[in-house]
């Protein structure tokens, strides 16, 4: 059997930096898988992680969240936008050290057929669990994915970033 | 495999060599793709027995309301049971469900052309004769105010070894260009 979930590229930040892209993403793989383990520099306890596909910046972006507290479970959704996930992760005034897990599915992300569908896991361990879905409204293959904080901070060194790529036989 | 560039704020770019992939710890063993005029179902039959894990990945579309189901091993008695968490954009739902012949897997679709429900089902120690088989799932589907996310765990109550499984709508066909890939983790 084909041996497959090949490591594609990953770069963890020396120092704080902005917006991350996967860039010329190659379309030999049936699904991509992005994990992140990551933490803004923005001045409050948590801050908002967007993912954008292709760089597109049009409202062709949406997403719906199911989210857990501590206390409640919620859920949230977003319409016409220009990313298609908005990820609670830790911020600057989080206590040091901790950093938050987001992993990313893109499903037959380089089919020309399809809108393109992406679910999630977060883990922001100072505040919340959530699950999300997100559909960039385009029958475009997905060559980039952008990661970059709502609020345009930086995000913090040691944040890293890996891409993973399966093929299916 | 041309270079991946990172991308930076401050305009510097970066180049990756390539990786050369582990060998065999995570190994596609099948898929399954529905052509024109649909299907029932998509079924993968005779899984070996040689990983200690499955994963099945997938895209399906259907029409408005239904849920996708999943049988093993051509059980269909009611020998299983399945919890469901939901958020629909606005709520959250809790749903269980215990005796049952199939478990419920996934959010609800739509009907939108070009929309699909996507999916991750992991099947923890699918061969192991000394347990019950606990399937987990993360699923969603969102279609621009409408759709769902969600988080499934079911069970499988017998012993026996997993060969078979069989995906498929509560009603309605696969519609074409759904897709489901299976997949083998050697422990």
């Amino acid at each position: 059997m084909p041996s497959t979930y090949t490591p594609i590229a990953t770069t963890t930040y020396g120092s704080d930096a902005g917006a991350f892209s996967f860039t010329s993403i190659p379309n030999t793989y049936t699904d991509l898988i992005a994990v992140l383990n990551i933490r803004s520099k923005k001045a409050a306890s948590t801050g908002l992680l967007c993912s954008r596909m292709n760089s597109d910046s049009g409202s062709t972006h949406s997403y719906t969240i199911l989210t857990g507290n501590g206390s409640s479970a919620s859920s949230s959704r977003n319409t016409n936008v220009s990313w298609d996930s908005f990820a609670e992760i830790a911020g600057n005034n989080a206590a040091s050290g901790v950093y938050s897990t987001v992993i990313y599915h893109i499903m037959n992300y380089a089919n020309t057929t399809t809108n393109k569908t992406l679910i999630a896991r977060v883990n922001e361990t100072s505040s919340n669990v959530s699950a999300q879905v997100g559909l960039w409204r385009s029958t475009s293959a997905m060559t980039s994915l952008q990661f970059f904080d709502y609020d345009g901070a930086n995000f913090a060194a040691g944040s890293s970033f890996t891409l993973y790529g399966v093929k299916s036989a | 495999m041309s270079p991946i560039l990172q991308t930076l704020a401050n305009g510097s770019a970066y180049g990756y060599r390539s990786f050369a992939a582990a060998a065999g710890d995570f190994e596609s063993i099948a898929t399954v793709s529905v052509g024109s005029g649909g299907s029932a179902s998509a079924e993968f039959t005779s899984i070996p027995s040689t990983y200690q894990h499955l994963e099945i990945r997938w895209i399906a579309k259907a029409g408005s309301g239904t849920r996708l189901r999943l049988q093993i091993n051509t059980d269909t008695a009611t020998n299983y049971s399945t919890h469901l968490l939901l958020g629909d954009g606005s709520g959250v739902a809790a749903i269980g469900a215990a005796n049952e012949a199939k478990i419920a897997i996934s959010a609800a679709t739509s009907g939108t052309s070009g929309v699909f429900c996507a999916g991750v089902v992991s099947v923890l120690d699918y061969k192991d004769t000394n347990k019950y088989k606990t399937v987990r799932t993360l699923s969603g589907i969102d279609n621009n105010g409408s759709g769902e996310v969600a988080l499934n765990s079911g069970a499988w109550r017998s012993t026996s070894a997993v060969t078979s499984l069989k995906f498929y709508w509560d009603s309605g066909n696969l519609d074409q260009y759904s897709s489901f890939a299976l997949y083998g983790i050697k422990g």
